[in-house]
């Protein structure tokens, strides 16, 4: 059982009114016998960062996964930009514009961080009916990307030999390869240091001010209260938590 | 969101790896090219008919006998898995194309009135032009191995289920199709096109054996293709971390039939290009091949639990087994310590690597 986690209209700042990016209305999840999320109501508007708190098994990382397309919810609906979608695949849903930092990063250990950032949709050159993997241009690009983390990746360094917040910032370049709608960070500032924190949270100011919206899990208090507009606190205890705004 | 400055980022703690510490040459296929020319030098002064022209061919045909197969797998262990059905699967490739071809080439034969028809002195005469049987037999030889390698893919991919119970069972079923199909007796590739057919598989161009010719070229393309497409990039992807490659979109179970099928194709070619050394096609042929296959795989570097391989690997892997069982047969050393020492060096190489990144 859990809370559920609501996000009122009123709550949110006058800037980001209008159509919402995403909503949820009754999401519930069971794994079993086990019922991980129950009527979850959500809606996160254009430029608007909302936090997502919780205890350990609360069900964040759950409700991502089910916004992120990698399970089906059982119950309720969701609405990404006023339409109703359902997404059976993660590419179903970055297809729409719905990118993902997944708490355990998702990266293969033995390509380069250039290679992952690219992963599953490469550049390529075309030779006739062959087409190859434009290398140049894609480890400019990921230079690029790292360089507005402020990250010091290399993008022909294997991700196996890097340290957590290098992982961390090809994790987060990926979701800037499109422009995304809205941007998911599930755990992003857990394994980097103080200063990558600050850069991982301007970066999230400039996604705000670019009007992407932006929804953060942390179990890092601070991070949350600096960037985010709405938190959504859920929890066991509590069933209904109430949102608490901070400018 | 731009930061367009000429270096975006300042590397105050992160140094570069230097070019010796990158790809191919911090990778166990380096240590074991190191050890594979220090063998050949051993080699020459060993034996003084090591490097004579005669040998060298002898030892490039014999390695190319497994290579082309080593490379076709060498893909499905780079994405984790194994198939361990490639020596089953070359002697039904090779079963089916020396079938094919004889049924083909003999007159009363269904569907042969397409190829061949008697001339009035009873001899039997090309309706076509000349290549076209042993092209239509070779070809379905590789369809036969398509077919398995597309169930192997399905039942790994789809249904989900360990590639090596699903091999093991398949190297089972395969040879069992081979002993049906042929009543246990072999067959051999006959009729008029079996010249061509010979030329082709153990012939020679340039001084240098067909199948080494066949393998270079393939290798060539194996490493263009692992290294400069999506699909080879996918390829490590899925033996790096399957669950990222899942969640980036890549489509992994496609993928994983494509690198079976190419090991069934491989597997096949090989079956049939030794087929064409040997003469014939014995339903026992090709037996336990499997696992001089992956051990060659294997000693060349790459890693059974995914992510790592190459063409360079597999036929390093091939020629230091080769040139091992060559070297013993010169020195005069009782040939059944071959087994052994090819063991040894399994392990050894694995062990070296081990302790290589256990340095760094």
């Amino acid at each position: 059982m859990i809370g559920r986690i609501i996000t009122s209209t009123a709550m949110i700042t006058a800037a980001a009114a209008g159509q919402p990016v995403l909503e949820l209305t009754g999401i519930g999840k069971d794994f079993g016998a086990i019922r991980a999320l129950h009527g979850i109501d959500m809606r996160v508007s254009p430029g608007e960062v909302v936090g997502l708190m919780g205890d350990n098994g609360a069900g964040k990382s759950t409700l991502v996964k089910i916004i992120a397309g990698n399970f089906p919810a059982n119950h309720g609906e969701i609405r990404f930009e006023g339409n109703a979608v359902h997404f059976y695949r993660p590419i179903d849903a970055r297809a729409v514009g719905i990118e993902v930092v997944y708490q355990d990063l998702a990266l293969a250990d033995n390509l380069t961080a250039a290679a992952n950032v690219f992963l599953g949709r490469e550049l390529k050159w075309k030779f006739g009916p062959f087409a190859f993997l434009d290398h140049k241009a894609m480890a400019a690009r990921a230079l690029e990307l790292f360089g507005e983390l402020r990250s010091e990746t290399r993008p022909q360094h294997l991700v196996k030999q890097m340290s957590g917040g290098q992982r961390q910032a090809v994790a987060i370049a990926r979701t800037r390869l499109s422009n995304a709608k809205l941007v998911m960070m599930d755990e992003p500032t857990a394994a980097i240091s103080v200063r990558q924190v600050e850069q991982v949270l301007s970066l999230i100011h400039r996604l705000k001010e670019q009007g992407v919206a932006v929804m953060l899990i942390s179990h890092r208090m601070p991070d949350v209260f600096a960037v985010c507009s709405v938190v959504a606190r859920s929890g066991r205890t509590s069933r209904s938590a109430t949102p608490v705004r901070k400018r | 969101m731009s930061v367009p400055i000429e270096s975006p980022v300042s590397y105050s703690n992160v140094g570069i790896t230097r070019w010796w510490q990158r790809s191919v040459f911090a990778s166990q296929t380096a240590y074991v090219t190191l050890a594979l020319l220090l063998l050949l030098v051993v080699m020459h002064f060993a034996s003084p008919y090591f490097f004579t022209e005669g040998n060298m061919q002898n030892v490039a045909k014999n390695f190319s006998f497994i290579a082309i197969a080593t490379l076709g797998v060498t893909f499905v262990i780079i994405t984790g898995g194994i198939d361990l059905s490639v020596g089953s699967m070359m002697c039904f490739s090779a079963m089916v194309t020396s079938m094919v071809m004889s049924g083909l080439s003999t007159p009363d034969m269904p569907g042969a009135s397409l190829f061949v028809h008697l001339a009035a002195d009873g001899k039997t005469v090309l309706a076509n032009m000349p290549g076209l049987i042993m092209l239509v037999s070779v070809l379905a030889g590789l369809i036969a191995a398509l077919i398995v390698g597309l169930i192997n893919g399905f039942c790994i991919a789809v249904l989900g289920l360990s590639p090596f119970v699903t091999t093991l069972g398949m190297l089972s079923i395969v040879r069992g199709l081979a002993y049906v199909v042929s009543n246990g007796r072999g067959s051999f590739p006959g009729g008029p096109d079996a010249e061509y057919f010979y030329g082709l598989t153990s012939g020679t161009l340039f001084g240098m054996p067909a199948p080494f010719i066949y393998l270079v070229v393939l290798a060539l393309v194996m490493a263009m293709v692992l290294h400069h497409t999506a699909f080879g990039r996918h390829v490590f992807a899925l033996g790096g971390n399957e669950k990222a490659a899942e969640l980036t979109g890549i489509p992994v179970v496609r993928v994983k039939i494509q690198v079976y099928v190419i090991c069934a194709l491989a597997a096949g070619l090989q079956g049939i290009i030794i087929s064409g050394w040997l003469g014939s096609a014995p339903a026992n042929m090709a037996t336990s091949y499997e696992l001089n296959v992956i051990a060659a795989a294997v000693i060349g570097g790459a890693n059974l639990a995914g992510g790592i391989g190459g063409p360079l690997g597999a036929i390093v892997g091939c020629v230091l087994l080769e040139v091992i069982r060559n070297g013993l047969v010169l020195a005069q050393v009782n040939s059944y310590w071959q087994q052994t020492l090819v063991g040894v060096i399994i392990i050894l190489a694995v062990l070296v690597d081990r302790i290589r990144s256990r340095m760094i």
